[in-house]
């Protein structure tokens, strides 16, 4: 069977503003939600200089593990949106409010870790950047996990958010020193 | 549908991408990717079950003139007006449906209405330059708007962006988020274009140029270009413990 070659990616460009910011965009959950916890962070380039021009995208699970989809062979939940999408400010900062995703079934009938795929599109990218949010109170089970497990264990630390006043901190280094690590999806 | 009797879930698979397709985050042309692009090397990600979901936007996100960027203000704006439309497909040639699709564009003049823009090109106060709209049952989507103008950019000595459209859409899963650009046939500004020619395979690069498109022109309103979108197909549902390479 002959397969019809994927359109090529391209950047966003510096203008991404214009068209993709939704005024809603950083709710995953309307404030003022029970459980809800802000993930803020920074998005930096190989000089340690904020990127004010690129957009973070998050997609998780909701906080039974469960995702608003009809390919979750588990049946679809309805009701969380799981998708939250945030550009960045002129010092590099996002932020996303959501609750905390629940574990999702990985392979062989083990668990993953709860965590939240990301993506990252900026000016100067030619294609986004992909990586995943987990979270440190869950160390045991991040232990485990089959996905962090493929990634050189002096580099972890890079997937795993910090603790903060209204929730977590996650910061995205794009290239340099502690690079945040990437996934080729 | 049932939760299977055994702890294995069934799951689709999206196929990689052949090398080529897409273009490296590390690109010497393109200047601004040099302090963008990672160094080490990216992890492959096996597609699991947040992998091969995604968000699935429906009609609330719209509003009445989102896919008509002439009829957004009270005047119509300056250039010559385009139906933009296509088919968002996967690479097995499935359309997909209700699915959103985001456009932004420069104006007529090549000027974005963006602070960041600042090129002596004049802004239209009739054009923002914004749409967004869903595909149909078919995958069909269609946009009225204004031919882009090209735009100057200070990447190489007398740099100009031929005249593109960016296109973002999400299809069905995480594994087919895509931001593109569109350009349209004929640009004598491809050759010097390093984002254009970014895509090492010439055949996928192609991919992102429209066909003008005459049986859809409007006589005495519009001309018309097709642009299909193709994000990556998906293997038949399979037990995923049969999951090998890839
Ligand atoms: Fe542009």
């Amino acid at each position: 069977m002959s397969h019809a070659g994927s359109t090529p990616s391209q950047t966003v460009g510096p203008y991404l503003a214009i068209g993709l910011p939704w005024e809603d965009g950083p709710f995953v959950v309307p404030e003022g939600t029970p459980g809800a916890v802000w993930i803020r962070g920074a998005v930096t380039d190989g000089a340690g200089e904020p990127i004010p021009d690129a957009l973070v995208e998050t997609w998780q699970a909701d906080p039974d593990g469960r995702f608003d989809h009809p390919d979750d062979p588990r049946g679809r939940v309805p009701g969380f949106r799981g998708f939250g999408r945030c550009p960045t400010g002129p010092d590099g900062s996002y932020r996303i409010l959501t609750r905390l995703p629940g574990a999702v079934p990985g392979r062989e009938g083990r668990m993953q870790a709860p965590h939240i795929d990301v993506s990252v599109f900026g000016r100067g990218m030619l294609h986004r950047v992909v990586t995943r949010i987990y979270f440190p109170e869950n160390e045991d089970a991040n232990a485990v996990d089959e996905v962090l497990n493929l990634v050189p264990e002096a580099r972890r630390g890079t997937l795993i958010a910090a603790r903060s006043e209204d929730g977590y901190r996650f910061d995205v280094r794009v290239q340099g020193e502690g690079e945040t690590v990437f996934f080729d999806v | 549908m049932a939760a299977p009797a055994s702890d294995k879930l069934i799951l689709p698979r999206y196929r990689r991408d052949p090398e080529g397709t897409h273009p490296p985050l590390d690109s010497p042309g393109y200047r601004s990717t040099a302090l963008r692009h990672p160094k080490e090397p990216l992890t492959v990600l096996p597609h699991l079950l947040t992998e091969v979901t995604g968000p699935l936007h429906g009609p609330g996100r719209l509003g009445e003139h989102d896919n008509d960027l002439t009829r957004q203000h009270d005047g119509e704006p300056i250039g010559q007006r385009i139906i933009v439309h296509g088919r968002l497909l996967d690479g097995d040639g499935r359309p997909i449906p209700d699915s959103l699709i985001e456009i932004w564009q420069a104006n007529a003049a090549g000027r974005y209405r963006h602070t960041g823009d600042n090129w002596p090109g004049p802004l239209d106060p009739n054009f923002t330059g914004a749409g967004r709209t869903l595909t149909d049952a078919q995958g069909r989507y269609e946009f009225t708007t204004i031919q882009p103008g090209a735009y100057p950019w200070k990447n190489h000595d007398n740099a100009w962006r031929p005249a593109h459209i960016h296109f973002s859409v999400f299809g069905m899963a995480f594994t087919q988020r895509l931001v593109t650009q569109m350009y349209f046939p004929g640009d004598p500004l491809f050759f010097q274009d390093p984002i254009f020619n970014s895509v090492p395979d010439e055949k996928a690069r192609q991919r992102m140029i429209s066909k003008f498109d005459l049986g859809r022109t409007v006589d005495h309103w519009a001309l018309a270009f097709e642009f299909d979108i193709v994000v990556r197909g998906r293997e038949q549902t399979v037990f995923e413990n049969d999951e090998e390479d890839e």
